[in-house]
């Protein structure tokens, strides 16, 4: 017979890699997101216009399906196993929410008043320095709320892992009903999101009150 | 000599001519007023001045040295620009004031970040960025701010803002410093007090120009009008002349309606 103990242990030990998963993608899509809303904003068409379409793609099929090219793909086509399964799904996911965000950073850049950019210009300073000490904090700002939905859907994201056999949290709570007949540790997997997700709305809340002493 | 010559200047955008051969000069501590229907040009005369827009043709000369020359491509790259531009300040009719900054850091920043440029910088960090709060603690005193430093920008009234905005402009000592109708986006009540600091400017002889739609204003401020209408400068002279007895068609019937109305 399980314990209760027992498994929450064992559903730690998932809740690990979701941990992971989450931490890692967010390491790589927050600054690739920019970059790629750089690209989307580009004043050279081809490359606006590639940026775009990657993104159009990217945001328009399932990522359940993008994990599977990635994991599978390079072994179909070239005969070789590219990526183990957690890098498979940590360049996924990194690449997916990258889209979702950069265009969460286009809305924001893009709803600057140009006469920011142009009080810095005409005081001289350089175009990064504008960036960083003008525009950056302004955009943060603008784009908190809907980084706070993504960031939270990204949570419970992580458990379309498990179809690449990622043994994150809900393929530990799924293997107790196939394994002991339990359905009770998969509802118990709730907690962790729960909290998690509560957690991070915390987190939010505060950058939020962070950053109520100025208006844009 | 002058200190701001200005020969030439066209400017299209598209197929619409918006500046057509403009030609003037000032002489340095001098306050030039630009008045002119809207659309006339006067906005995109100044920000050509301040490298916002590139002319078509022309010559911008400022204390004798070629700044931009519209035939001489070494006079145009970006990163020149960024240098040329601090002989012109900007005052943008809606302020643009940096809103996560203080007051005081709005004024400093700019300088501080050309701070960084000096050589002696990392030595003498501390005594640079203690100069730059001093020098802008003074500029933020003229302009009647002193107590509002701390302050953000959205705590401040609309004139605040602008005096703010002027301050900033100001603390980077240009050799002339532009105005854009500085007090159009301003309630009626508010504009005064940003007016009373342009004319203590004007009596300190900094050397400016104010793009205006206050007649009396200009009338009162200025040592000379520019009278634009179609993209071109149909009359200038002293105020006095323009404003008294202007000789141009165009300048009477823009005074005449602006009075009537
Ligand atoms: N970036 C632009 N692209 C296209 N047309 C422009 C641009 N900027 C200005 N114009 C046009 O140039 C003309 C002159 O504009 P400008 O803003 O210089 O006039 P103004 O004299 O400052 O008018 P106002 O008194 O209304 O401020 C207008 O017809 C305007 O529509
Ligand atoms: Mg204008």
């Amino acid at each position: 017979m399980e314990t209760f103990i027992n498994v929450s242990l064992n559903l730690l030990g998932g809740f690990r890699y979701t941990v992971l998963l989450f931490a890692y993608t967010l390491l790589i899509a927050l600054p690739l997101g920019l970059i790629i809303s750089f690209g989307s904003m580009s004043s050279f068409k081809p490359l606006r216009w590639l940026t775009r379409t990657f993104v159009w793609i990217i945001r328009g099929t399932p990522l359940m399906l993008q994990l599977i090219i990635v994991f599978y793909a390079p072994g179909l086509i070239w005969g070789i196993s590219a990526f183990g399964r957690m890098e498979a799904a940590i360049i996924a996911f990194g690449i997916n929410y990258s889209c979702y965000f950069s265009e969460i950073y286009r809305g924001g850049i893009e709803a600057i008043p140009k006469g920011q950019y142009e009080a810095g210009q005409v005081l001289g300073m350089k175009k990064g320095q504008i960036f960083l000490q003008i525009i950056l904090l302004q955009v943060i700002k603008r784009i908190l709320a809907p980084m706070s939905n993504e960031v939270i859907t990204l949570v419970k994201d992580t458990s379309l892992a498990r179809i690449i056999a990622i043994t994150e949290l809900i393929y530990i709570g799924q293997k107790y009903i196939t394994a002991s007949a339990l359905l009770w540790p998969l509802f118990y997997t709730g907690v962790f999101y729960l909290v998690s997700c509560g957690l991070l709305t915390l987190l939010f809340q505060y950058t939020e009150r962070k950053l109520k002493y100025f208006a844009v | 000599m002058p200190i701001l010559e200005v020969s030439n200047i066209s400017k299209s955008f598209g197929s619409t001519e918006v500046l057509k051969d403009i030609n003037f000069d000032m002489e340095k501590g001098r306050t030039l007023a630009l008045i002119g229907s809207s659309g006339s040009g006067k906005t995109t005369l100044l920000r050509c001045l301040n490298f916002l827009e590139t002319p078509d043709t022309g010559v911008i000369k400022v204390n004798d040295e070629v700044l931009f020359d519209a035939s001489d491509p070494n006079t145009n790259k970006d990163s020149e620009k960024r240098i040329k531009r601090l002989h012109f300040g900007l005052v943008f009719q809606s302020f643009n004031l940096f809103p996560q900054h203080n007051v005081l850091k709005n004024v400093t920043l700019a300088k501080e970040l050309l701070a960084k440029e000096r050589p002696d910088y990392k030595q003498n960090k501390k005594q640079i960025l203690g100069e730059i709060e001093e020098q802008a603690r003074e500029v933020l005193d003229s302009v009647g701010l002193s107590e509002k430093m701390l302050n953000y920008p959205h705590e401040l009234s609309g004139g605040q803002q602008q005096r703010v905005a002027i301050a900033r402009a100001l603390v980077l000592s240009p050799d002339i410093i532009c105005f854009d109708e500085p007090t159009s986006a301003l309630d009626p009540e508010l504009t005064g007090e940003v007016l009373k600091v342009i004319k203590g400017l004007a009596e300190r002889e900094t050397t400016m120009i104010i793009v205006t739609h206050e007649m009396q204003f200009a009338r009162d401020v200025s040592d000379v009008v520019l009278f634009m209408d179609d993209g071109r400068i149909v009359e200038q002279g002293p105020p006095e002349e323009v404003f008294g007895n202007p000789k141009e068609e165009r300048t009477k019937h823009f005074l005449e309606r602006y009075f009537e109305g």
